[in-house]
């Protein structure tokens, strides 16, 4: 079930400026993500949007501009700290810890819910063990969900691209984020491994209502899925608003066909 | 003044003796720029080549040749030896293993020291063999400003000479050469180097042969200060905080870096040495390394490097 | 046929989890222990064939399974957490002179504050361990660079170590006590009352010790500590991301990691070598210590055993064949080809293989349990 629309704003980025020595990848853009919605940023290559999910989540520190994310706001922050507040993410080229199973990759996203340390670890009885089980316990849920039960003993590096990028998600997932920062999810994929990806990230938004922000190049699959999308280009947020609204955008129309002189 | 005489002294002492550590860390360098390879096996290769060198010169010698003649003859059979080591270790190690990760790498020139060490040794020798290649006297320099002069060991002026000559080439070829350009292209982006023509396994081979030339260099030079044997695989290895001081694809920092840790170590030696045990020239190299890692991690004329996901 | 998982179902997870799965290999590792704990030992009281001398005992089993412990240590650090080491051998120095230190009792006179510290000597086996935390508080130091720097650097920083502690051994003279010759004592191997002495119980004491640390090594490697040095290892920026602070899970890796070594380097001091001088931890143990790891397998507890196994057999090899065969060789020819053996050994490995024997050992299981039918 999906929670209500509420107009609650669960991510405000205001005003972020970035730039890479003389190179402005972001000028002054703002946007917001509310509450239980899938949002879109789309825009041509090189627009900044990878530039603004790396932001989001404290991988780059902007120049200038604040993120506000459950309410507070800050200017810099580390990413362990972004993901600590209930930010996960996946990556355009897929970021697996390729010489661990995928069970173990997943079960890696566990670590911020892990509560018993080295000691009990060391031991692996009692509270720790117990602990361990209910973590698997989560994980297999997940591994379940994204039907990827035969291969959770396979190395990931072994694994095509599709599944890949499907233990990604689930890595994601299973840290139970608040905000699931989507790069490029069907990047690279063929027609039926987009259908099942689309069928993923329309259940995680209805069963466990997490809020999703996603880039994605594919504008049916962009279309679909959002609620409302962003348009970026050279680093500046040209439309936002609903897919329809977008779809209509002249700056929009301009900036993918270019400009008629 | 008699102070101020032993300090120069100490200190023309130190840059010298860090010429013969630039020596070596160009031939990390020209690796590492070229291929992304933390070559471990460069004292190695000095100690393969000093003695390839000594032995065709004594083998030579014995045989009645002038020695001239043996000294052509014996560099050109060591330079020969080079360029097989080269050509080994790119088809057989860096050629297999190409698109790994950098530890790998490193991990595999480990390997390699090992078997250039046993091999050199057991088809060499593995005792001491004195080399004579340079004069090894001292010159006393301003004697009629310092009481005495100040001490200067003429092979120090050479391995100084040398090196300089090693530079200027170094760089003539890199800027000037179309396989130094090549060389620059692979050290850049290699799949990309490779998709418009330039052939790698070729540009790596020269790399190394270059590397091995270095190395046979160095090994002149040490040879003819401390006799060709083992123990020259460990003073190179001080080329590797020699390195990290001056950035790990700088020719300059190469230079640099030896100067800067060969003159500290000999005056952290004299002035600080007694107070503490002394032998603190063993260790002074890497911790100076750990403190320029920890303040500025790219070197002194190193390039930042920035990280993309 | 005998090696088949058909019909053996798990029902729980925890089941699923256990160090080895399949009861066959469950067996087998009973197996082993068994002749360690009680096959050898037997033996080796009534002098049986092969142990009619002390030699097996001693030249072979105990350094094994010394090194072995300080192979899972550096295996830890450079093979689970991706850190590369080239100063296992000092880490393995500083649990050996704390340990020396301790059980033969601290003063450190403080003379401008007119104050000194002292620390009575200690019991061995309490000396032992904290000569291992002691080495892990120096790993946690040395490891504070890898923070900011990476793989190749941090050889560098590692080396730092190596040849420091090397020449503070060798020239600080409190750490010797004031030994004259620089070779220092091990102390009567006490352990609460029981005296170590014939090589069968040092082989014992040790063997107890390295099958538990190895265990609890295991359970670190399979558990959430272990998963956050393997995403260190594998991408460091996505483990950022999904919550691993780089800055524990380094550290404790640091630590564990020299903690084991310095454990390891206690015993070989006090068990195997007796007396000893700083030129037993050299640079040369430690890459020795890097090539059993490699060999063995990067990433593997067990890997960690055979490499070990394997590096020590290697020369003993080489002096009995050919001199079985009538043509003896020189050490010196020994070790040219140790040299030459390991180092290619290691190449061929590296590309071939990264993760050594243990890989090739489970992908010869995973035929074994197909054949003879692999369809």
């Amino acid at each position: 079930m999906r929670p209500p629309d509420t107009n609650e704003i669960l991510l405000q980025v205001e005003g972020v400026a970035l730039s890479f020595g003389g190179v402005r990848a972001l000028k002054d853009v703002s946007l917001n993500v509310r509450k239980g919605e899938i949002r879109a940023i789309i825009g041509p290559n090189g627009a900044g949007k990878t530039s603004m999910l790396n932001v989001v989540n404290g991988f780059y520190h902007p120049d200038r501009g604040t993120i506000t994310f459950k309410g507070r706001t800050r200017d810099r922050m580390q990413p362990f700290e972004a993901a600590r507040g209930g930010i996960a993410r996946t990556f355009q080229n897929v970021a697996l810890f390729k010489g661990m199973s995928a069970l173990d990759n997943i079960m890696a996203g566990r670590t911020l819910k892990v509560r018993r340390g080295l000691l009990w670890q060391v031991l692996r009885c009692g509270p720790a063990l117990k602990e361990e089980l209910e973590h698997r316990h989560r994980v297999e849920e997940i591994i379940d969900f994204l039907e990827i039960e035969a291969i959770r003993k396979v190395p990931v590096g072994r694994l095509p691209y599709g599944l890949q990028k499907r233990v990604e998600l689930g890595r994601a997932l299973a840290m139970e984020p608040d905000l699931l920062l989507l790069d490029e999810p069907m990047a690279g994929m063929n027609l039926e491994e987009k259908e099942d990806m689309s069928r993923f990230i329309v259940d995680v938004n209805n069963q466990y209502g997490t809020t999703i922000a996603l880039i994605e190049h594919d504008m049916a699959v962009v279309m679909d899925l959002s609620d409302r999308v962003a348009v970026l280009d050279h680093g500046v947020k040209i439309a936002d608003g609903t897919p329809d609204e977008v779809k209509n955008s002249q700056a929009v129309i301009e900036a993918y066909l270019g400009v008629a002189h | 003044m008699i102070a101020l005489g032993q300090f120069l002294e100490v200190l023309i002492g130190g840059l010298m003796s860090g010429v013969l550590y630039s020596l070596v860390a160009l031939g990390f360098v020209l690796i590492f720029k070229a291929s992304g390879v933390f070559n471990f096996a460069q004292g190695a290769m000095v100690l393969l080549a000093g003695l390839a060198l000594v032995r065709a010169l004594d083998l030579l010698v014995a045989n009645g040749f002038p020695l001239w003649v043996a000294i052509v003859l014996g560099i050109a059979f060591a330079a020969a030896i080079m360029a097989t080591t080269a050509w080994l270790i790119e088809r057989f190690v860096i050629g297999p293993l190409v698109n790994q990760d950098g530890l790998t790498l490193f991990m595999s020139t480990i390997g390699v020291t090992f078997v250039i060490e046993g091999a050199a040794e057991m088809i060499f020798g593995s005792d001491v063999y004195p080399l004579r290649l340079f004069p090894t006297d001292a010159w006393f320099v301003l004697e009629d400003v310092f009481p005495g002069g100040i001490l200067v060991n003429k092979l120090d002026v050479w391995g100084a000479l040398i090196a300089g000559i090693l530079v200027a080439g170094l760089a003539i070829f890199f800027q000037r050469t179309k396989t130094g350009r090549a060389l620059r292209a692979v050290a850049d982006d290699h799949l990309a180097a490779h998709s418009v023509g330039i052939p790698i396994g070729w540009i790596w081979f020269v790399v190394w042969l270059a590397a091995g030339l270095v190395a046979l260099v160095a090994a002149t030079v040490w040879g003819t200060k401390l006799g060709v044997q083992f123990s020259i695989t460990f003073l190179a290895l001080k080329a590797l905080p020699v390195l990290i001081i001056g950035g790990l694809t700088s020719i300059p920092g190469a230079i640099a870096g030896g100067l800067i840790v060969g003159a500290g170590e000999k005056i952290a030696e004299v002035y600080l040495g007694p107070s503490i045990g002394g032998g603190i020239e063993y260790w002074f190299a890497y911790v100076l390394a750990l403190a320029v890692l920890l303040v500025r991690p790219q070197g002194l004329f190193g390039e930042r490097i920035i990280e993309r996901v | 046929m005998l090696y088949r998982e058909a019909g053996q179902f798990k029902t729980t997870y925890a089941e699923d989890m256990a160090i080895f799965p399949i009861r066959q290999d469950r067996i087998a590792l009973a197996v082993l222990l068994g002749i360690a704990f009680i096959g050898v030992p037997l033996l080796a009281t009534f002098h049986i064939w092969p142990f009619g001398s002390d030699y097996l005992l001693w030249a072979i089993l105990l350094p094994f399974l010394i090194l072995a412990l300080a192979a899972i240590g550096t295996n830890i650090l450079v093979g689970y957490c991706g850190q590369i080491s080239l100063g296992s051998g000092a880490f393995m120095a500083i649990g050996a002179y704390s340990a020396y230190k301790l059980v033969t009792g601290v003063h450190i006179p403080l003379a401008w504050l007119s104050f000194a510290i002292s620390i009575p000597p200690l019991p061995v086996f309490a000396s032992i361990l904290l000569g291992g935390l002691i080495a892990a508080g120096v790993g946690i130091l040395f490891g504070i660079p890898s923070l900011r720097i990476k793989g190749l650097y941090l050889a560098v920083a590692t080396l730092a170590a190596q040849f420091f502690f090397d020449w503070a051994f060798l020239r600080i003279p409190w750490f010797t006590n004031y030994a004259p010759s620089g070779s220092v004592n091990a102390p009567e191997l006490n352990f609460f009352g029981l005296i170590v002495q014939s090589p069968i119980e040092r082989y014992l004491l040790c063997l107890l010790l390295v099958t538990l640390m190895a265990l609890l090594a295991k359970n670190l490697v399979r558990g959430n500590l272990g998963r956050q040095w393997m995403a260190i290892r594998d991408m460091d920026i996505a483990a950022e991301l999904i919550g691993i602070r780089p800055l524990y899970a380094k550290l404790t890796a640091f630590a564990v990691s020299s903690f084991i070594i310095g454990v390891a380097g206690a015993l070989w001091a006090f068990v195997y070598l007796g007396s000893w001088e700083p030129l037993a931890f050299s640079i040369d143990r430690s890459l020795q210590l890097l090539f059993m790891v490699i060999i063995g397998g990067l990433g593997s507890i067990m890997g960690s055993f055979v490499g070990a196994a394997f590096i020590l057999i290697v020369p003993i090899m080489l002096n009995l064949i050919p001199a079985e065969l009538g043509v003896p060789l020189s050490t010196e020819t020994i070790a040219h080809f140790e040299f030459i053996i390991f180092g290619s050994l290691i190449c061929y490995l590296l590309i071939k293989e990264p993760h050594g024997f243990a890989r090739l050992i489970s992908i010869g299981k995973e035929k074994l349990r197909l054949w003879p039918f692999p369809y």
